[in-house]
């Protein structure tokens, strides 16, 4: 069996382009995990971001107005989260579940009307170079904006976490927002807009699902990224640039299986599909077991609500 | 200067009044909102509110499927209560649900052509087991590893489902069934008995009712419930009392396991008879609603779990009367733990109008 | 003078009794249950496509979406038999049990089941289609079409059914062109359109430059379509969504049959029945032929539907090997109903092995 480079790497391609919704939402939620917020609507958010954008691009015929509206509808949506654990100071877990149940239940109901519509062609640049180079071109050419701006997210979330001001606020507010707090930040307006920026990712991820990915609108068809993109930001010790490589790994595990099977090789279908999920379980073991290392890298404040007398 | 219009005053303590109204203000507030969507998607919305929440239990058959369906919405709900007052959060009562079936269901495959009254027990049990097995694995990662069990248990619904995937659609799949993915079906002699002719409730909702009572009497009465309400507080309380946490931590998972487990049995051993790739209609998720919706008190969850059984019934009869969508379900769930969860601010801070002054 | 007087009471009271009768049949009530969403564009949106036939044909319809093939079918089932439905469709596999189950409790109700084997009670019908004719008709237009010599196929499930169009279709093929490969992946859902495009770009990326399905979304053709190769459009006329890419499709048209089991409840002339039919009852029926198709090949595709319509070719004609060689038809002779419909081997040609 000949495996030529070309072929490589339109199997990497394809991953890349499974990875995509994962990267998104994971450096959303990163964002919002690393300001204490444990936000589980991660799913609810991206379900309604696939459905805003999908409607808006068939409404308006709007690509640029579509994707706006993708990201704003993760947005709208993670405010009723960030106004019910912030300012209400209700528990984190259970709202973040109410808002996936929700979500997924008001995208289909809003989408009730766009099942069956073809989605518009959206654009890709630099698609004349997409045969150049065997191997790179169809790697480095050829996919939408979206595409080259979710591989740029990582560098940029990791340079903002480390390098910048408002980064290391979002930190401090994380690790210890008693003493944040002390200092004079205001510690509610810093996770609100964290909050706010992760729905505007989600909605984003499920945007591109909607629009480029598949694209068509059908009720849930997140099908349970949401869940992997809170696992990978875990998987990835709240790093960016792990969430780069979790995410390859993640999408690429279905991709490749399709591949095994169209060449002939049996493989048990269920285990492939069921690895990311115990790889991640193990990597939280592994994790966990150092009490100083988890300290070192979970947001101390993680999932605990903030509250202080006026 | 000028003065705010209304002031939250923070309360001492938390109000008794708001604590049984508040559930009541949640549910009102959804129907009104509820009421509104069904306005704005351009349907009447008196006509489908009757639809939702009367007609499905107009008659006796539809009160029968209410108790059905809140059957084991309530079981997991109470097993829930355990973790949830005493500080754990296993979210993953769906996985633990679905292991409890797929154990309990390979038991029964075992004597699918056999006869005997001691065939039902051995089932029953071998889903409380398989739901114990599973929510061990968070109970021991948290305890001995410091690992969080929200993502460890949410995780493994995934691979608790692959798994029965798997089986139903490989080795597991009845033979003489041309590889349609489901199993033979359960003798007679591994299926809960019908308690009605005609009807649907089966022996699975006493399972529910002594689970009520049990808990009922474990928090009110014993001083392992007492033990649990505490070390909710804080665990360095629990450690400094000198309560055995460890223990009490794999004691909460152990039963809801067994709760969600059982709930998995008397889906399959009920209504279904057999397995298939899917046996629950995500109940372990809503059934996080329901524990929290009835307060985390055995008496609340049996009101609660009526009240979310309802919106399944409600999401069916409105689809099929008025070509409502079917999701309108899932959306009431959402919102009245929303509202819930809001109205829940009421029991902690007072509403005081001071009016304005200058 | 008796017998004139019996005989105009007789025919008045005949006369009274037909219009009655047909006063009355204009009121049947007809229940649809489906698997998936009307807007599916493939198995159920052509479900009700069929459904609105009735409707059009003067008769009230109920339908109700996205059913799951669980404990809650039953439900769902016995809300429509006692809400004054006198026929209920039940377009699903997985519903076989529950229908039965309720068809036992409410004698006076038709069922009428979908792809299923199970008739335990005179009031329950089966029905399906040939569609293994159509992918007969696929086949011959893959394999003289591709340059690649590589089919991709996106399967869903292992049972008779997709095994039947698998080999079908592959004896098509090979018939027009001895060298095409047909290379199968299991997607195991019938409708997740993501994982449908992963499936179809990983089997473009292995050379096919015709993909078939047997799946339900159009998320296969548009991934088709963007990159440059052919597909078929499954249970309904996918050409709008990928207009360059879709060739044909095998069309699912219940319409006529829903229509006349409906008209037989309203004469009182329904009776248990298991039906098969295929392109020559107009059940299957083959969309327009992409103009990319050379004519030609038009033609013998025209002919070959014309053929199956009348019985004069089937499609499972001996002499057929399977994949070890082994003799399934022997020559001249055609594969009956019942091997047909209990199909779980692959004929020779068809890469790979059926999983489990």
């Amino acid at each position: 069996m000949i495996i030529d480079i070309h072929f490589v790497g339109l199997v990497i391609t394809s991953i890349m382009a499974s990875a995509v919704p994962l990267i998104l939402a994971s450096c959303g939620e990163l964002i919002t995990e690393r300001s204490g917020v444990l936000n589980l609507g991660v799913e609810g958010m991206m379900i309604i971001g696939a459905i805003s954008g999908f409607a808006l691009m068939t409404i308006t015929g709007s690509l640029f107005i579509a994707v706006i509206g993708a990201m704003l509808g993760g947005v709208l949506i993670s405010t009723i989260f960030a106004f019910l654990t912030q300012t209400l100071i209700t528990n984190h877990v259970a709202t973040g579940l109410a808002l996936t149940i929700f979500g997924i239940g008001i995208s289909a109901m809003i989408g009730k009307n766009f099942v069956g519509i073809p989605g518009k062609e959206f654009p890709i640049l630099f698609e004349s170079l997409k045969d150049t180079i065997p191997f790179l071109s169809p790697i480095l050419f050829g996919h939408s904006i979206v595409f080259y701006f979710a591989f740029a997210l990582p560098f940029f979330t990791n340079y903002f976490l480390k390098k910048t001001k408002i980064g290391l606020i979002v930190r401090a507010v994380g690790d210890s927002p008693d003493s944040a707090s002390n200092q004079g930040i205001n510690v509610k307006l810093v996770r609100y807009s964290c909050i706010l920026y992760g729905g505007a990712m989600c909605g984003l991820a499920g945007g591109y699902l909607s629009m480029i990915y598949t694209p068509q609108w059908i009720e849930n068809m997140t099908g349970g990224r949401g869940w992997i993109a809170l696992a990978l930001v875990v998987f990835s010790t709240w790093n960016p640039i792990k969430i780069l490589i979790g995410a390859m790994i993640f999408g690429g595990l279905t991709i490749i299986q399709f591949h095994m099977q169209a060449m002939g090789v049996r493989i048990p279908v269920q285990f492939l599909t069921a690895l990311p999920y115990i790889v991640t379980i193990v990597v939280l073991v592994i994790i966990s077991r150092d009490s100083r290392k988890i300290r070192l890298s979970t947001p101390s404040s993680l999932g605990k609500s903030f509250y202080k007398d006026n | 200067m000028e003065e705010k219009l209304i002031k939250f005053i923070k309360r001492d303590q938390p109000s008794q009044a708001m604590f049984f109204l508040t559930p009541v203000l949640a549910i009102l507030l959804t129907l009104i909102t509820g009421g509104l969507i069904f306005y704005i998607l351009g349907f009447k919305p008196f006509e489908a509110l009757k639809f939702f929440f009367i007609v499905p239990i107009a008659d006796m058959y539809g009160l029968s499927e209410l108790f059905l369906k809140a059957t084991p919405l309530c079981l997991i709900a109470i097993g829930l209560s355990f973790c949830f007052k005493s500080n754990n959060w296993n979210i993953g009562a769906e996985g633990q649900l679905t292991f409890g079936a797929i154990v309990s269901g390979g038991v029964a495959l075992l004597f699918y052509n056999q006869e005997g009254f001691y065939i039902l027990p051995i089932v029953i049990l071998a889903g409380a087991i398989g739901g114990m097995l599973y929510a061990s694995i968070p109970a021991i990662l948290k305890t001995y590893f410091n690992t969080n069990e929200i993502l460890v248990s949410l995780m493994l619904v995934y691979v608790s489902k692959l798994i029965l995937d798997y089986l139903v659609v490989g080795p597991w799949s009845n033979p003489e069934g041309f590889n349609f993915p489901e199993t033979r079906q359960f003798s007679e002699s591994a299926r809960l008995p019908i308690l009605f002719e005609g009807l649907r409730i089966h022996a699975g909702i006493f399972l529910a009712l002594a689970a009520v009572v049990a808990s009922w009497f474990i928090f009110d009465k014993t001083y392992l419930g007492f033990q649990m309400k505490v070390s909710g507080f804080s665990l360095k309380t629990a450690k400094y009392a000198g309560y055995k946490g460890k223990k009490m931590i794999i004691l909460v998972f152990l039963i809801s396991g067994a709760c969600a487990g059982l709930a998995g049995v008397g889906e399959i051993t009920g209504p279904i008879g057999q397995l298939h790739r899917e046996v629950s209609p995500d109940y372990g998720f809503t059934a996080i609603i329901v524990a929290f919706l009835g307060r985390l008190h055995p008496v609340g969850i049996i009101f609660s779990s009526l009240i979310v059984a309802i919106t399944y019934l409600g999401a069916e009869t409105a689809q099929i009367f008025m070509q409502i969508p079917k999701y309108t379900g899932q959306v009431f769930q959402g919102m009245i733990l929303f509202f819930l969860l809001a109205s829940d601010y009421l029991l902690f801070f007072k509403i005081k109008f001071i009016g304005f002054k200058k | 003078m008796h017998k004139i007087l019996t005989r105009s009471l007789v025919s008045s009271l005949v006369f009274l009794f037909t219009l009655t009768v047909s006063a009355v049949a204009k009121d049947v009530k007809a229940a649809f249950v489906y698997i998936g969403p009307t807007g599916d564009h493939g198995w159920t949106y052509q479900h009700d496509v069929g459904r609105k036939a009735v409707e059009a044909a003067g008769y009230k319809t109920t339908y109700v979406e996205g059913v799951p093939e669980s404990a809650d079918a039953e439900r769902v089932l016995r809300q429509l038999a006692n809400s004054g439905h006198d026929i209920i469709f039940t377009t699903s596999f997985g519903y076989m049990n529950p229908t039965n189950k309720v068809a036992k409790e409410f004698p006076n109700v038709k069922f009428e089941h979908a792809t299923g084997y199970k008739r335990e009670h005179p009031n329950v019908s089966s029905y399906a289609a040939r569609f293994y004719e159509g992918r007969a008709i696929l086949g011959t237009i893959a394999g003289s079409m591709t340059k690649s010599n590589v089919i991709g196929y996106v399967a869903s499930f292992p049972i008779p059914e997709v095994i039947r169009g698998i080999n079908a279709f592959t004896l098509a093929a090979q018939k027009v062109n001895p060298n095409v490969k047909t290379k199968i992946v299991w997607a195991f859902t019938w409708y997740d359109p993501g994982k449908e495009s992963e499936a179809a770009k990983a089997l473009i990326d292995q050379g096919a430059d015709i993909i078939a399905q047997h799946t339900d979304s159009t998320a296969i053709v548009q991934i088709a379509e963007k990159a440059g190769v052919y597909a078929f459009g499954q249970a309904s006329d996918m050409d709008k969504f990928a207009p360059k890419a879709v060739l044909t499709s095998v069309e699912n048209n219940w319409g006529p049959y829903y229509v006349d089991r409906v008209k037989a409840v309203a004469n009182g002339t329904w009776s248990q029945k298991n039906t098969w039919h295929g392109i020559g009852d107009g059940m299957v029926v083959i969309s327009d032929l992409d103009s990319a198709i050379p004519s030609d090949l038009k033609a013998k595709v025209k002919k070959l539907q014309a053929d199956l319509a009348s019985g004069k070719v089937h499609a499972f004609t001996g002499p057929i090997y399977g994949q070890k060689g082994d003799l399934m038809v022997a020559e001249g002779k055609t594969a009956d109903d019942g091997m047909l419909a209990g199909m779980m081997t692959y004929v020779k040609g068809v890469e790979g092995d059926i999983p489990n």
